[in-house]
């Protein structure tokens, strides 16, 4: 088995202190941070993704993967910065108001980030105004949203109706995800993109910025 | 009055209220508002809905403690009230159905996740628990009723938790299930086997399910825990599932229709049937005709 592999298969035992042990002697062997991170913990965390979608495994299992990806992401995180390079865009990421989901939103940053992009990442429980002023302070051209409670994803469609307020609903593009979300609901809310995973929502996002 | 323990171990079917976090919305419950400051802000709304529920029917009636535990309201900083706001909300229904309906308190998760998975140690959760327990139940409730639980080492705290307080005093815990191709489980995979033997070993006297469902799995659910329980059970159905319409959310299962499982959520083993998230006084009122039917 490669590094990477045998990084995913402890990341999905949630096996946090071998995550980081194989990350750190993958990266003394020459294995770029890029490549560590997709082939690695995202891989891992993918399959996590899809077991739990799946209810094969439950919310213990996925708290504990998830840990193991912070564990490996922690040396891997100032060197995928620096191969980063110069910045193609600017992104503006939450977890709605309400809401305090935010490992899949984390991991999207992760991988917008690995993807050459600057993300402001604004964290949980963010109110529609929070999202716009950041928008508007950072001139980011992208708003990126999570909501994991049926009872929190109407913040999205407050989220769009502000910009449109302010001006910015042709400026600013709009992509939701997360597990109640679908492309019915982005539809009937004027989100421009739903994202299923993170793999795609860096696919969507690079798409809308050009 | 006689007690609550005495009637189901009689055999008898009690109705429980509907919904409460809807009421408080359309009450003016603000986004990332603390629902239980209403004890302390708005009275007036929670004596109105106890009185509606009253008179939809209802014979046990949730006050309005949910999130009142001291962990639970830390992030809003109120847990300096936490004492005066369990008791508020105690005496506020209590002086609304003096003895014609039982007062049940409402406990829901701490909203903190038990090491490993999260921050939160045992001995600080069960803590939290046991200091709102003494105060609900020197308000003077008939029912402690520990809901919307989904991990089950939170639950049997909860329930230690009361009955460190006093044996006298019936606790409730009701979980929340998924559906799975597996069977039934919480979200953080407890199924109902394990709910039931792990809730009734910390000193349960009443299991079962709130939330998550409408009322055909709630059945489903319901047979389930009498296949391995014979304690009486506690189902609070949601009004079917939540579907976003046009950015709103909308739950679809009307009065008539969850009333016409009554029969079979009694024959599941149901014997305190109430109602959760969507359900509006009139479901209960249609729940309370259904079993009266049957009685008559």
């Amino acid at each position: 088995m490669q590094l990477p592999e045998h990084i995913a298969s402890a990341l999905q035992q949630g096996d946090d202190e071998t995550v980081a042990a194989l990350t750190r002697e993958a990266l003394e062997f020459g294995i770029a941070a890029r490549k560590i991170l997709d082939e690695g913990l995202i891989a891992g965390m993918n399959v996590i993704g899809e077991q739990f979608r799946a209810h094969e495994i439950f919310l213990p299992d996925v708290l504990l993967a998830a840990r193991a990806m912070y564990a490996g992401l922690d040396p891997l995180q100032p060197l995928l910065e620096r191969e980063g390079g110069v910045a193609r865009g600017k992104v503006v990421i939450g977890t709605v108001q309400g809401d305090l989901h935010d490992i899949g939103k984390n991991l999207v940053a992760i991988m917008l980030r690995g993807a050459g992009l600057e993300v402001i990442d604004l964290g949980n429980d963010v109110t529609p105004r929070r999202f716009v002023d950041a928008v508007q302070e950072s001139g980011a051209a992208l708003i990126g949203m999570s909501a994991l409670l049926t009872t929190t994803m109407p913040v999205m469609k407050e989220v769009i109706a502000l910009l449109a307020r302010e001006g910015l609903a042709k400026k600013v593009k709009v992509i939701i995800g997360g597990a109640p979300v679908s492309a019915e609901f982005a539809r009937e809310i004027g989100a421009d993109a739903y994202a299923y995973d993170a793999a795609s929502a860096v696919a969507h996002v690079q798409r809308l910025l050009g | 009055m006689q007690t609550l323990s005495s009637r189901l171990a009689a055999g008898e079917i009690l109705i429980a209220e509907g919904a409460m976090g809807t009421l408080l919305i359309e009450a003016g419950l603000e986004p990332g508002g603390c629902p239980e400051a209403f004890a302390l802000e708005r009275p007036e709304v929670l004596a109105r809905i106890a009185r509606e529920y009253l008179a939809a029917g209802a014979q046990v009636i949730h006050a309005n403690t949910f999130g009142a535990s001291p962990l639970k309201l830390a992030p809003y900083h109120l847990e300096g009230r936490m004492e005066e706001i369990n008791r508020r909300a105690v005496e506020i229904v209590r002086a609304e159905v003096g003895g014609r309906a039982y007062v049940a308190a409402s406990c829901g998760p701490s909203g903190r996740m038990l090491a490993p998975y999260g921050d939160a140690q045992p001995d600080d959760v069960e803590t939290s628990y046991r200091r709102q327990m003494a105060c609900l139940i020197a308000a003077g409730v008939d029912l402690i009723s520990i809901e919307t639980m989904m991990d089950l080492t939170e639950a049997q705290l909860a329930v230690r938790a009361a009955k460190s307080v006093s044996g006298a005093v019936p606790v409730a815990v009701t979980m929340t299930f998924d559906a799975t191709p597996r069977g039934f489980y919480t979200i953080m995979g407890v199924d109902i086997p394990s709910a039931a033997e792990g809730l009734i070993a910390a000193g349960a006297d009443i299991v079962g399910s709130n939330c998550g469902n409408g009322i055909e799995r709630m059945v489903a659910i319901a047979r389930a825990f009498t296949a391995v329980t014979d304690r009486p059970l506690l189902i609070q159905s949601n009004a079917g599932l939540p579907e976003t319409r046009d950015g709103k959310l909308v739950y679809s299962e009307t009065p008539e229709f969850m009333a016409g499982y009554a029969g079979e959520l009694i024959a599941a083993g149901a014997r305190i049937l109430g109602g959760c998230c969507g359900t509006t006084p009139a479901h209960i009122r249609a729940l309370r005709a259904a079993v009266d039917a049957r009685r008559a």
